[in-house]
């Protein structure tokens, strides 16, 4: 707990936050639920292309596409200075997860682009699979390099979730993957989708669950209070009732199966939203910096 | 090359303020008294490179029924140009480099915003700039240095609480200054930053409270050394999606 000393809060100057709060804005946690989609998508494309399910195949890789294709977007519209986003392909610095991640998200987009044109036009048959199969490579990178973007800073309640965030990232891209694909394919050909998506849905709420628990009493708290805790709640709620509607009725109905795979995409951005804003939420109050590093010095005995 | 900053002599002059807004035409922001202290600039950002705390405390007494004497703290603070810098680390395209006098600087014309540095620094240095969307922080005047001149900040400051030169140097003088004021019955004072071992930093402070008290963390962490883990942890998860991805054609691709 913040010490009062002389009728003043000691765990910072005025109670002014130790570290700044990130300036990045909507586009993230949109770009984080765009990249994940696309990410997941790819390697379901190339799984049902090969179990020989080309309707499946085909709305996943349009999904990778579009995922890809709105991503650079994203990115490049949060920038302080969209003009230079060229910098970004300066160098490759392995120590910048967004260094790498900005060349994965390239690397992907080609990919997905040529394996979807092929489709399309029917055009280099050939190399359809080869290009298939290094976005679906490329497509598990895509996924959940954005939780050590986030793990790899001084934010508290990101740092600290480290070994959790990926597993959260990745299912719930697995599960907007599954509901996008089972949206947008025919009833009769979409059950590895629905799978797919309600898998996700029962991995992403565990992986977020375990992620609190592990993160302990005071750095989970951001993750459940204000913007971040509100976005959370709708998260569960929504992926929950959507896997709930999509694996019970979304093989008969397509209505069913349309609306459980709009729930659970809405989820999966929730999800990203509740983790983005508890950053912010974390970063602004100095107490989940200093209190967690103070006893962080008592277990070192200092 | 680095700084020390004595806070036990600063006087609160804000001359290291002014000098570097000057030497660096740093926009400057008038007029935004916080009402809590004679700080109007609050805390380090991309307009304030340098800046001057003001602590109010109370000191009890022994007296009944008196409020007890106030004390001031005020300490110059600035970047920490440490030795292993994150913001350096996580910027993607090369905007932040360290230059050969081993001090962090960002190159204005490579920075593209992205504001990865940002969050990456655990003592809330870098910020973005409104106008033009770029990160700015102190570059411990690199212009200057390179002309075999100190600092702006160091060079005005009249008591010597800024100090410049090599750091093995300047640990030295610490140590002797810690000492001196431990002898003096100044049992509060302490180094922050000067022992490399456990966070490596390029401008280091003695400080006469708790690092917390003044705005700083207590124990901070270089967060960039954890990649190899971080890499693991998220190769383990695309692991589980791909291998989640097979599970959902077991029992038929339709």
């Amino acid at each position: 707990m913040s010490e009062e000393r002389n009728g003043r809060r000691t765990d910072s100057y005025y109670g002014r936050p130790v570290i700044k709060e990130p300036v990045w804005t909507w586009e993230i946690p949109w770009y984080f639920f765009t990249g994940g989609l696309a990410g997941a998508s790819a390697p379901l494309a190339l799984a049902a292309d090969l179990s020989g399910n080309q309707r499946l195949a085909r709305s996943a890789r349009l999904a990778a596409l579009g995922g890809a294709m709105v991503s650079p977007v994203l990115l490049i519209s949060d920038l302080g200075r969209p003009e230079r986003f060229l910098n970004m392909l300066r160098v490759v610095k392995p120590t910048s997860p967004m260094s790498i991640g900005t060349w994965v998200l390239s690397s992907f987009g080609l990919s997905s682009g040529i394996a979807a044109t092929s489709d399309v036009f029917g055009v280099f048959p050939r190399a359809r699979t080869l290009f298939e199969g290094a976005a679906a490579l490329l497509g598990l990178p895509l996924a959940t390099y954005t939780a050590v973007l986030f793990a790899d800073t001084s934010v508290p309640v990101w740092h600290e979730a480290r070994k959790e965030l990926p597993l959260v990232f990745a299912s719930g891209a697995a599960a907007s993957a599954g509901a996008c694909a089972a949206v947008f394919t025919p009833v009769g050909e979409a059950a590895p989708a629905r799978r797919l998506a309600v898998g996700g849905v029962l991995a992403e709420i565990g992986a977020a669950e375990l992620m609190k628990r592990r993160l302990g009493r005071l750095l989970a708290e951001p993750y459940e209070k204000e913007e971040a805790g509100r976005y959370s709640k709708l998260a569960t709620t929504l992926s929950g009732a959507g896997a709930a509607v999509l694996g019970l009725a979304g093989g008969k109905n397509r209505a069913a199966a349309v609306a459980g795979g709009a729930m659970i995409l809405a989820g999966a951005l929730c999800e990203r939203w509740s983790v983005y804003k508890a950053g912010f939420q974390s970063a602004r109050d100095p107490r989940y910096t200093v209190e967690h590093q103070r006893e962080r010095r008592r277990r070192k005995g200092l | 090359m680095g700084f020390f900053t004595d806070t036990s002599v600063c006087i609160g002059c804000k001359a290291c303020e002014v000098a570097c807004k000057e030497w660096n035409d740093v926009p400057d922001v008038i007029g935004e008294l916080t009402g809590e202290s004679y700080d109007n600039t609050s805390s380090l950002g991309a307009n304030t490179w340098r800046h001057v705390a003001f602590i109010e405390q109370r000191i009890p007494t022994e007296v009944p029924d008196a409020d007890g004497d106030v004390r001031w703290l005020m300490s110059s603070d600035v970047c920490k140009h440490c030795t292993e810098a994150p913001c350096l680390d996580v910027c993607p395209t090369g905007a932040l480099f360290r230059t050969e006098f081993g001090t962090v600087v960002v190159q204005e014309d490579v920075c593209n915003g992205c504001g990865y540095c940002i969050p990456a620094c655990p003592f809330g240095v870098l910020d973005r700039r409104e106008d033009d969307g770029r990160a700015w922080k102190c570059t411990l005047c690199y212009d200057r240095l390179k002309g075999g001149m100190e600092p702006a900040c160091a060079q005005a400051c009249p008591t010597d609480s800024i100090q410049f030169g090599p750091l093995d140097e300047l640990r030295e003088k610490a140590n002797g200054r810690l000492e001196m004021l431990h002898e003096a019955g100044v049992e509060e004072a302490r180094l922050y930053g000067a022992n490399e071992e456990e966070y490596g930093m390029g401008a280091f402070f003695l400080l006469l409270d708790e690092p917390e008290v003044y705005g700083l963390p207590p124990d901070p962490e270089v967060v960039t050394r954890k990649l190899g883990r971080l890499w693991g942890a998220a190769a383990l998860a695309a692991g589980a999606l791909a291998a989640g991805v097979a599970a959902a054609f077991i029992g038929g691709g339709r």
